[in-house]
């Protein structure tokens, strides 16, 4: 059953046989899906904040720079 | 040792070590994932009783058993905190408390999506369910006891306390398989003793774990630099750092 890949068989016959999973496809596939989302939202999310946080820092480092220049002009 | 453990507590030191760790982290984590659930979606055999639905338990399993050690370190890094004042400490209470919720979420969700199958039913209150939506709120509960307290030093002190108090419920939840066996089964797998299912089944699972373990350091890892550069923000090596990005 199923093709040979590197000595070890694949349990599954086909493409349309692996997304039903013999009737547990939908099961399967939610968990699976809900899971994945999880984990690339764990990681993306934090690199977002990160620069979200660079640009803020960024901004406020330049708008205290502008305001220290006009402070010492007459 | 101790030299060793200061300096590493040191948010400064702790940031610039961590970003040559962190790539390697994501890389190794996203690798190992990739491949642990291909082996489990497509080479992994069907369950003689449960058919493929078996193949949610690699994803069940490590969320399961990362909810509650990622508590662990989170009442790990509270105690250090409490005892030794280290700054750092706190920040990582803070960084743990949303993952572990996730995981948390994450094993009571895959869990509820097998029981439908394998059980009939996507919910009861069986013991060990019970006291793992008991450990999510916990998490939340940590979210939302920081948030609410605007003095750092208050809300370190609080969440702390709450992560410390909190830990009764970590030996409920694994013993309440055997107190109260309902629907739930004992765990399958332990440290101490030889797998009760196949090798075929097992080694894909352990790796599963693993790749869990491995995700779960990176993503917090990334969660703690951010918690380190929010509260910094004010120091020169912040602005210096931010400077030159």
């Amino acid at each position: 059953m199923g093709q040979k890949v590197g000595g070890c068989a694949m349990k599954f016959d086909s493409l349309p046989a692996f997304f039903a999973m013999d009737g547990h496809g939908a099961y399967v596939w939610l968990a699976y899906g809900i899971t994945l989302l999880a984990i690339v939202l764990s990681l993306w999310l934090p690199a977002l904040t990160r620069r979200a946080f660079v640009q803020s820092e960024k901004r406020l480092a330049q708008r205290a720079a502008v305001a220290e220049n006009e402070g010492e002009t007459p | 040792m101790l030299k060793w453990f200061h300096r590493l507590g040191s948010p400064k030191t702790f940031f610039e070590l961590s970003a040559k760790w962190h790539p390697w982290l994501l890389a190794l984590s996203m690798l190992s994932l990739t491949s642990g659930i291909i082996w489990a979606l497509l080479f992994v055999p069907p369950d003689y009783q449960q058919g493929n639905s078996v193949r949610i338990m690699y994803i069940h399993v490590p969320a399961a058993i990362l909810a509650q050690s990622g508590y662990m370190m989170m009442a790990g890094a509270a105690a250090v905190f409490l005892i030794w004042r280290m700054k750092l400490a706190d920040m990582a209470v803070a960084a743990i408390a949303p993952l572990g919720a996730a995981m948390t979420f994450l094993a009571l969700v895959t869990g509820a999506i097998w029981g439908k199958p394998t059980w009939g039913t996507w919910w009861v209150w069986d013991a060990r369910l019970t006291s793992t939506l008991v450990l999510f709120f916990l998490y939340v509960g940590m979210i939302a006891l920081r948030s609410a307290l605007d003095r750092q030093a208050t809300a370190g002190r609080a969440c702390a306390i709450l992560a410390l108090v909190g830990v009764v419920n970590l030996p409920i939840i694994k013993y309440s398989v055997e107190w109260w066996f309902t629907l739930h089964q004992p765990a399958s797998f332990s440290l101490t003793e030889k797998p009760a299912m196949p090798a075929e089944m097992w080694m894909p699972l352990l790796f599963m774990v693993i790749a869990y373990y491995l995700f779960f350091v990176t993503a917090l890892l990334s969660r703690l630099r951010n918690e380190i550069l929010n509260r910094e923000r004010d120091t020169e090596w912040v602005r210096k750092w931010v400077a030159a990005q």
